[in-house]
């Protein structure tokens, strides 16, 4: 990597801004500004700062930065018992503080990656936030030996309390602080981290941080922000993806009350500005606008899924991903043939928090204010948007209302509100999107179709797979570079990697081929909890269930007659089989089904118990869903980002699916697309098996099993399969 | 210009009759803990007591509250998050991004108040905000934490 002097120029590219952000800094000014840090995180007093992850203060609290985003998934708890664990500081002294991305630059990226997705968080900093507890733990004990002239070998340390039982003295990390900060750090090749398997504080189940302020109404979120001079803004972007903005007459809403102007915010938005939102929101909705729909207003779900259906037996441009064996030939020759088209739709992410941003903009400041699960991409769509370099730049960010992947990449609220402030020179403005703009302008799950056929033997084994996956490519929408020849994507085949680790096909088949055909379409499409675990995970576990029974093997056996090679895919299933009760009786009109696939370096399994009544009324019961995810930071935590991934992926199955007509999305809001509720919500049961030997994630591994399990205790149920999502639309009877 | 009771003090609000009890709660007296989340009273976010009733506060306009309407909000439920749903979340550890569950507490305690041993039924009924962090299995574990909390202090 390039070393440059410099923080990068105004205009920057992503890449040139990553770059940057390793090397560039220097002379800039160190502090943390976190002028709306809630009170269950704000630093009780200036302490000292012993190195980049623990600042301890004189009262004995301890200080840990947090430089991933919390948007409920729990992992500001995890990385600060990380720390505290290496630390030894007690977790009763833990605080935890954000850090900014300005900052990061600014000490040239001492705390890595900002980025909070792919269930990440913890994986991929696991290893130098442990370091960072252990470094000042040292140094905070060799702060103590040389005040007292003893070997640092000779003191122990628990909950932040430094003993020298020799000569029967003891002092706390509070008042050895300042010394150990003036400390060189050993280096962190050096440490040996603790054994997992000896945590005491990390690996227990302990309670969310920040709950309290969570419970009385008190945490500001970037929504409850306000500022002295605040204006607020309400935004409406061409109802088709691609039309244009032609015109507004602002003098239509001008004796409207408090509407300070409507602005144009880019080709194809506009917005109100106001004293207070509601007169914003007002404003907007009688703004006389005009706008040009373009050639995408001829687009609906029919055209979308015509598409797609060709992608299904298309013969060029097709991305062979796995091609082992010869498939097509073994299936052709096989004793018995099962053939299945699976469907899925667009799904919005829908916080319950919309996409909002407070921007303020001067000749030589650019601030925001906003919940991100990407600071730092948010301070380079700052820098970008402003025109401002990123050393002039600032992100202060707030927890996220939710973030299920909406608010990683695509920084387009963020780019809005910088647009919009622009326009009001150094009076900040609080944008905030209505619920209709945030399901009619999501980057949503993307829509696909799936053939597969399989071939069994005369002894009922799978000796052929083929599986073509027909749909619109996230990376073609977001990263088109990232795409080999234009159409070799293969993030789009998620869970059927050949490789083990990360998202492996757990099963051994003789003749295998896996295909992608990217149908690409107008709808913005990006990361959806989960991503494309869901539909794959769907596509290939229902399927495996057809085949499964087209042989006549128990759903159970016969997947476990191809997991011979994949010990902690069978591992999982057969934890989940044994806890779910696999085989054992179940109450009258209530049926099982089982499901196993991997996500996100962690290995999931799932089973579902499921009614249906004589008129068609789907009833989930019980779920069993269980992951193997390394090392288990949290299990209290896990088990919650495992029952929210259930609420998500059973919401999304029994509910949820937009449709396109005249080029736009047609569902707007809550009454005219239903989300599951708490009545809804079956008896949740979570199996947490690590084995101690990799680090997965954990946020979005199992939502991959919940669907299919369902589905499949389903097809148990009635005879016959569901083969398309969601299951609204399906007629059981 | 409206007189409203919010947590028992009197608020002058200058807003329009149709100006929706929610925003003139965030935006002209300043209590922020109260959500908005569709505007359309379907996912509850912005859920308050009045005259202890829940109502979605999105959907009440300003001009149907009178002055002695007594509107309490989360942040008016209770001193010191001592009620028993703000005792029992804690305790279940429900809050993921938060965001809805401050119309989920006042949903629960409004249910409380009314029928003091809710069965899982009664739950499904009353508590239909949405969460999209999906804490609905630990919400119905709260709210039985909740009556139980209730009934030995009783």
């Amino acid at each position: 990597m390039k070393n440059r002097k410099q923080a990068a120029p105004a205009n920057a590219s992503r890449r040139k801004f990553i770059i940057s952000t390793a090397a560039a800094g220097g002379g800039l000014a160190v502090g943390f500004n976190l002028p709306f840090a809630n009170a269950a995180t704000k630093a009780a007093a200036p302490g000292a700062e012993v190195n980049a992850w623990v600042v301890i203060n004189p009262d004995n609290t301890c200080v840990i930065r947090i430089a991933r985003s919390e948007m409920g998934q729990g992992t500001e708890t995890g990385l600060a018992q990380l720390v505290a664990e290496e630390l030894e500081c007690g977790w009763k002294n833990v605080r935890t503080e954000f850090v900014t991305p300005g900052n990061n630059l600014a000490r040239k990226r001492v705390w890595g990656e900002m980025g909070t997705g792919g269930s990440r968080g913890i994986r991929t900093s696991e290893d130098y936030v442990r370091r960072g507890g252990a470094i000042a733990r040292l140094m905070l004990l060799q702060a103590a030996a040389d005040e007292w002239k003893v070997p640092v070998g000779e003191l122990t340390v628990a909950d932040g309390v430094i003993t020298h039982a020799a000569s029967k003295r003891s002092t706390t990390y509070g008042k050895v602080a300042a010394a150990a900060a003036k400390l060189t750090p050993p280096d962190a090749k050096s440490i040996k981290l603790k054994d997992p398997r000896t945590w005491t504080v990390a690996g227990q189940p302990i309670k969310r941080i920040g709950t309290p302020t969570r419970l009385d109404g008190s945490l500001v979120y970037a929504i409850d922000l306000k500022l002295p001079g605040m204006l607020n803004a309400a935004i409406k972007a061409c109802p088709v993806f691609g039309g244009k903005l032609v015109s507004f007459d602002e003098s239509s809403i001008a004796k409207m009350p408090g509407i300070k102007r409507a602005v144009r915010v880019n080709d194809y938005t506009v917005a109100v500005v106001a004293d207070t939102w509601w007169h914003a929101k007002k404003g907007l909705e009688a703004l006389k606008m005009v706008w040009d729909e373009g050639p995408n207003a001829s687009q609906s779900s029919a055209t979308i899924a015509e598409r797609l259906k060709e992608g299904l037996t298309a013969t060029t441009n097709v991305f062979a991903f796995r091609n082992e064996g010869d498939a097509p030939k073994a299936i052709e020759g096989a004793a018995k043939k099962v053939e299945a088209v699976y469907t899925t739709p667009f799904v919005p992410h829908i916080t319950m928090e919309p996409m909002n941003c407070t921007a303020r903009i001067t000749a030589d400041k650019a601030e925001v204010w906003v919940a991100t699960q990407n600071a730092e991409a948010s301070l380079a769509a700052l820098s970008e948007q402003s025109g401002l370099p990123l050393d002039k730049c600032e992100v202060y960010k707030h927890v996220l209302g939710g973030g299920f992947g909406r608010r990683g990449g695509p920084q387009d609220y963020v780019r809005q509100a910088v647009d919009i402030a622009k326009q009001f020179p150094g009076i900040p403005v609080k944008m905030i999107w209505s619920r209709e703009e945030d399901m009619t302008h999501d980057f949503y799950r993307p829509i696909s179709q799936c053939k597969l056929t399989a071939g069994l033997d005369a002894d009922n084994k799978l000796v052929g797979l083929h599986v073509r996956v027909s749909g619109q490519s996230i990376n073609a929408w977001v990263n088109p570079s990232a795409i080999p020849d234009g159409y070799k994507d293969d993030r789009q085949l998620q869970g059927w990697d050949y490789k083990p680790g990360d998202a492996q096909l757990g099963y051994s088949v003789p003749n295998l081929r896996i295909e992608y055909a990217m149908r690409n379409t107008h709808v913005p499409v990006g990361a959806w909890r989960g991503v494309n675990t869901n539909q794959n995970g769907l596509y290939m576990e229902c399927f495996i269930e057809e085949v499964a029974r087209a042989a006549g093997v128990d759903s159970l056996e016969f997947r476990r007659g191809m997991m011979a090679k994949f010990p902690k895919h069978l591992g999982v299933l057969n934890a989940v089989a044994e806890k779910g009760d696999w085989g054992k009786p179940l109450p009258p009109g209530v049926f099982r089904g089982i499901a196993q696939f991997m996500g996100y370096g962690s290995y999931s399994a799932a089973t579902a118990e499921v009614s249906v009544s004589p008129t068609g009324e789907v009833k989930v019961h019980r779920m069993v869903l269980g992951v193997n995810p390394g090392h288990a930071v949290n299990p209290h935590q896990i088990a919650a980002q495992i029952e929210g991934g259930a609420v998500m992926g059973l919401s999304a199955l029994m509910f949820e699916e937009l449709t396109v007509e005249n080029g736009r999305i047609k569902q707007d809001n809550f009454h005219a697309y239903p989300v599951m509720r708490l009545a809804q919500m079956p008896k949740i049961e979570t199996v947490i098996v690590p084995t101690f030997d990799f680090w997965g994630g954990i946020g979005e591994p199992t939502i991959c099993v919940v669907r299919p399990a369902v589905m499949n205790a389903i097809f148990a149920a009635t005879g016959k399969p569901v083969r398309a999502e969601p299951l609204k639309n399906a007629k059981y009877v | 210009m409206a007189k409203l009771n919010i947590n028992g003090r009197t608020r002058d609000v200058n807003v329009e009759a149709d100006t929706p009890l929610l925003w003139a709660i965030r935006e002209q007296v300043g209590l922020t803990g109260t959500k908005y989340g569709c505007g359309v009273a379907q996912c509850g976010a912005c859920s308050v007591h009045i005259n202890g009733e829940v109502r979605r506060s999105c959907s009440v306009p300003v001009s149907t509250v009178k002055p002695t309407d007594k509107i309490v909000t989360i942040e008016g439920l209770s001193r010191n998050s001592s009620h028993p749903v703000q005792k029992a979340w804690l305790e279940v550890d429900v809050p993921q991004c938060g965001y809805c569950q401050s119309g989920q507490l006042m949903a629960a305690a409004a249910l409380l108040k009314k029928n003091p041993n809710p069965s899982d039924k009664d739950i499904d009924e009353a508590m239909t905000n949405i969460c999209r962090c999906g804490t609905y299995q630990r919400i119905r574990a709260a709210v039985h934490m909740a009556a139980d909390m209730a009934k030995a202090k009783a």
